[in-house]
């Protein structure tokens, strides 16, 4: 699964969970108008450290917060490219 | 030498060079305070309010804000709710406080016989009034705070230890606008409020419900100069398309840890504004505030003389100094300050190299977003589901609220993995506030149990 999927699938997940309705997900939507609020994207972060093993704003004290679903799917795409670089 | 202390907050504006032009804003009205000073938002019945009990429990931050600063001074305890305090609370709030009137903005009928006579209804919308002769009382300030079992805790402030923090001929000028994304009902929020009345500036309030990026718009409206939040008001901030709306020249962080991480990105934001970072509680007040742009704080400020004493010990912060409260109203419980005065804040620090840093509650308390939760509170939960044997619920970091609730489960039988754990979130939804249920659920095969027989807990 691509790391966008992953992060679209787990977005679908929590606004399930917390019985919320989620906007056409696309790459200008405004994060905190997904239906998810800063609790929901604290979760969303925590489990996609579970699922892909990476957290982009803990590993840096240089980081940018996401306005769009689109920065913060970039955010994750970076982190995996330097990862895979890192391990050559 | 504490000028001005003695006298209260309406005596201070009415004193103060100059009210024309400053005004406490908020989402749907606005007060002029000139106008509060030749007017009432208490419909006439100030003069009932004199020396009585005052429970302040209004749904608008505004009509809070203009009632607290009509009563301080002529009630003798000002009871200050905080917006998110629970219906099943509010009788033993009364009954400890000795509560006999009520401000409020809404009907409280629907809550039952409450047992207080004198109720009056306060309005933001200034009623022109002759100034009454009332006697004037020091008024005692009790604050809410989120306790143990889910009662508020009812800490005892005075004018006094509220403004001591506050240095007089510090942020005087005229332009000066504040802001905060606490309630002013919030030590954190009510340190703003004090520093807006007390000094030359105006105030932009927040507004239950309203959208961070609806907010960040009026503050860029009314021009804001200083403004105040814990770090995960600033992070849901620099996540909205609006953050650049405002310019302000002072960003403070409080009432969480602050990490490298939000300082640094406040400082790109805002490259034109001071950024620091300020230490404080509802019990121990205002401890320090860092300028430095570094997360911690200076190892030196430990057992320094000044207005403020602090000393580690068992591994927390304790802080003595004229800024704390003075004690719980219901004094049977715990006692505030041991040991000569000072409060153990229960926040765990650790020394590296020529810094402190935080490293969380000592008690295990968690802090998500600016809100506690007890493990124990989740762990009943979870433990209700019949294949659940045992439960640890604990705190992990969040570059994103500070801290996030999560659990650890033993289960009776073999886990069929995501069912049980689907199941398990949807009893934490039902029963639990969003921040209370945990972000992620662990299978383990054993939790360890201490010799006590109790749950091993690894505080901080």
């Amino acid at each position: 699964m691509s790391i966008k999927a992953a992060i679209i699938a787990e977005i679908q997940q929590i606004v399930g969970e917390r019985k919320k309705t989620l906007p056409p997900l696309r790459d200008d939507l405004v994060l905190l108008e997904s239906g998810l609020d800063s609790l929901g994207i604290a979760i969303l972060v925590a489990r996609l450290e579970e699922t892909l093993g990476l957290d982009p704003f803990t590993e840096s004290d240089d980081v940018s917060y996401p306005v769009t679903l689109g920065d913060f799917i970039r955010i994750y795409e970076n982190a995996a490219k330097s990862r895979d670089v890192a391990s050559g | 030498m504490r000028p001005n202390r003695a006298t209260s907050l309406r005596d201070k504006l009415r004193s103060a060079p100059d009210c024309g032009g400053r005004f406490l804003w908020g989402a749907t009205a606005s007060v002029a305070l000139g106008d509060l000073l030749r007017g009432t938002s208490l419909g006439g019945h100030l003069g009932e309010l004199a020396g009585r009990s005052v429970l302040i429990a209004t749904r608008d931050q505004l009509a809070a804000a203009v009632a607290l600063i009509e009563l301080d001074g002529v009630a003798r305890r000002l009871i200050v709710c905080t917006p998110d305090l629970s219906s099943e609370h509010l009788p033993s709030v009364i009954a400890k406080a000795g509560v006999d009137a009520i401000v409020s903005d809404h009907d409280l009928h629907d809550q039952g016989d409450l047992g207080v006579r004198l109720h009056v209804n306060c309005d933001p919308a200034i009623t022109p009034a002759e100034s009454v002769a009332v006697d004037s009382h020091p008024t005692e300030w009790v604050l809410l705070t989120s306790g143990t079992t889910g009662a508020p805790k009812m800490l005892r402030h005075t004018l006094a230890s509220l403004t001591a923090p506050i240095k007089s001929g510090q942020n005087q000028g005229t332009d000066i606008v504040w802001a905060t994304f606490y309630d002013i009902r919030r030590y954190g929020g009510l340190q703003i409020f004090l520093r807006a009345v007390l000094g030359r500036g105006s105030l932009v309030l927040s507004s239950t419900g309203e959208a961070v990026g609806d907010y960040l718009l009026r503050l860029g409206a009314r021009g804001v100069t200083h403004i105040s939040g814990t770090p995960s008001h600033w992070r849901r901030a620099l996540m909205s398309p609006a953050v650049r709306a405002m310019a302000p020249r002072y960003v403070r962080l409080s009432g969480e840890i602050a990490d490298q991480a939000i300082l640094n990105a406040l400082r790109v934001c805002y490259p034109q504004a001071g950024v620091g970072h300020a230490y404080a509680s509802t019990e121990a007040g205002v401890g320090f505030e860092v300028n430095d742009g570094l997360e911690g704080f200076p190892a030196n400020l430990i057992g320094a003389n000044g207005e403020v004493e602090m000393k580690i010990e068992d591994g927390s912060l304790w802080i003595r100094s004229a800024r704390t409260a003075s004690g719980y109203v219901d004094e049977e419980g715990a006692t505030l300050t041991h040991d000569e005065g000072f409060v153990d804040t229960g926040d765990v620090v650790e020394l590296r190299a020529d810094r402190y840093y935080f490293l969380g509650r000592k008690s295990g308390v968690i802090n998500v977003g600016g809100l506690k939760i007890y493990p124990e509170e989740v762990e009943v939960v979870i433990n209700r589901h019949p294949a659940v044997r045992m439960s640890l619920v604990r705190s992990r970091r969040s570059p994103i609220t500070g801290s996030l609730v999560v659990a650890d489960v033993v289960l009776k039988g073999e886990p069929e993995a995501t069912d049980v754990k689907r199941e398990i979130l949807a009893l934490c939804n039902e029963n639990l506030a969003a921040h209370k249920v945990p972000a992620t659920i662990r299978f383990v095969p054993a939790l360890n149990v201490a010799a006590a027989g109790k749950l091993a807990r690894h505080h901080a």
